[in-house]
């Protein structure tokens, strides 16, 4: 088997025939979950309080779809791409410091 | 007959001859869990796992939703995976039976046919794999033990061919076929073991030099394409399965067609059965024919895919068919009936057709039912109304 055998993205996005595709909807390429931006469906906006963050990390391990990155012991920028706003690093947070807000509110 | 290779004749049930079945396999994975009549089968294996004739990864599983979705999971890694169940057991794995069949899962299932509740009944009938019959599963009705044995190797091999990749269910009667003992005739391990061969997987979540995603959503944009493969894999079982057949047979000797013929050639009226309920009326046009009727009988063993082609080939040109079903579709024709029906529309010279249903909940078939079958075939009595064989009409 190989990778090549299979439609690339390009090829899939355009819509293959029932020939061309891998059987029983098998994906054939890693981390294609990355091509769905799921930050669209999202509700609730996770805002951080940054003075009172303790770089815990708790909200970067719990969160279901890696979008709270972390790099040399600090806690970036949630990626709102991906964040679906499900709300969990808000309930994990020890010292509260994220508060979900109604997505509405920055859609101006 | 052909040369059949070394074998011995031992007693067995029907599902001691498919745990032997299994034993030989040697799968690498079998998750199960017990259910009247199917219970002996699981039970019989797991001892041979017990006493190391196997190296198979038993999984003791709480429910058959658990059996099956333990069985997808195996399979999927790309190892040889089995289970067995039959009636509630396979309706309670329903929606994993989908799942198998849409992820291209081979897995071998025998079924010892049981009618389904309410009200509760542990006997035969074929409402359960009839049930699912359009769960994307290939279905082989067995008459005897030997049947059962035989065609559990003919379904691994099916299942696991490049172009069908596709679930089996190998189906017995229920207590009928699964506790009676036969005489079975069981081929030499080295054998068998030659004749099955390796799985090779197209897919496997245990090739980590090609990492794949399994069971992934496909919505509006290409659920469809991937169903009409489905299609396509059962389109390709039938050449599959007559060489498969061809090759197996050289083993044992038995003819692997989608059905059998029985004294049909000049037949004036001809009985389609299922299953072990062919070997009583096998007998009755034995002893018809002996008093001058030309009667002949149709076993069907291949339903899902149904080879139309070539069952209208065999019945192209008969007088009057009877098609015995062992389940019914509640308010509509009964499973085998429809295909019948489908399989001669559009033949130029098709036979009178007759349904008739018999035996639900384990009641048994007589012969005088069958020669009650043939006289009104004989004598021409068709109607489009199904007629019930063994049914009381009136208190006795």
């Amino acid at each position: 088997m190989t990778a090549e055998k299979y439609p690339t993205k390009a090829q899939l996005a355009k819509k293959c025939s029932w020939k061309e595709i891998p059987m029983g909807g098998v994906i054939t390429r890693a981390a294609s979950a990355l091509d769905n931006k799921t930050g669209s469906w999202r509700a609730f906006r996770p805002v951080i309080e940054e003075a009172k963050c303790i770089n815990c990390s708790f909200c970067v391990t719990n969160c279901p779809d890696n979008a709270v990155p972390f790099k040399d012991g600090k806690r970036g920028k949630i990626d709102l791409e991906y964040c679906k706003g499900c709300g969990i690093c808000a309930s994990v947070c020890p010292v509260k410091c994220i508060k979900m807000e109604e997505e509405t509110k920055f859609k101006k | 007959m052909m040369a059949e290779a070394k074998h011995k004749v031992v007693s067995l049930t029907g599902n001691y001859a498919i745990a032997e079945a299994m034993r030989q396999i040697n799968p690498d994975v079998v998750a199960a869990y017990p259910i009247t009549p199917q219970s002996a089968i699981v039970e019989k294996f797991s001892g041979f796992v017990n006493n190391g004739l196997v190296d198979t990864e038993m999984v003791r599983v709480e429910s058959e939703h658990s059996a099956m979705s333990a069985c997808v999971g195996a399979s999927m890694a790309g190892i040889r995976t089995m289970t067995a169940t039959c009636s509630a057991g396979l309706a309670l794995m329903w929606e994993i039976v989908g799942v198998a069949s849409g992820l291209r899962c081979p897995i071998v299932m025998p079924i010892a046919n049981r009618a389904i509740s309410a009200p509760i009944n542990i006997h035969c009938d074929h409402s359960d794999s009839m049930g699912a019959r359009d769960l994307g599963w290939i279905q082989i009705y067995n008459e005897t033990a030997q049947e059962a044995y035989e065609n559990v190797f003919l379904a691994l091999r099916l299942a696991e061919h490049p172009k069908v990749q596709l679930p089996v269910m190998v189906c017995e009667d229920g207590f009928i076929t699964s506790h009676c003992v036969q005489n079975v005739k069981i081929f030499d391990d080295a054998v068998m073991k030659k004749f099955i061969g390796t799985r090779k997987p197209e897919f496997a979540l245990l090739d980590l030099k090609n990492p794949i995603t399994v069971g992934a959503i496909e919505l509006q944009d290409y659920y469809f394409e991937t169903k009409r493969q489905q299609q396509e894999a059962m389109e390709n079982v039938p050449a599959a399965y007559l060489e498969i057949g061809k090759e197996l047979s050289k083993i044992t000797g038995s003819d692997y067609g989608f059905f059998q013929e029985y004294k049909t050639n000049d037949a004036d009226a001809i009985i389609l059965t299922m299953s072990s309920a062919t070997g009583t009326a096998r007998s009755v046009v034995d002893k018809m024919r002996a008093k001058g009727k030309k009667v002949g009988l149709i076993k069907l063993r291949l339903f899902r895919p149904f080879p139309y082609e070539a069952v209208a080939k065999a019945l192209e040109g008969k007088k009057i068919v009877g098609v015995l079903d062992r389940s019914m579709s509640f308010g509509a024709h009964s499973p085998l009936f429809g295909e019948i029906r489908n399989a001669v529309y559009g033949m130029k010279d098709k036979p009178a057709l007759q349904s008739y249903v018999f035996g639900l909940g384990g009641r048994d078939l007589l012969e005088s039912h069958v020669e009650q079958v043939f006289e009104e075939l004989l004598a021409g009595k068709t109607n489009d109304e199904i007629k019930y064989l063994g049914l009381r009409e009136v208190s006795q």
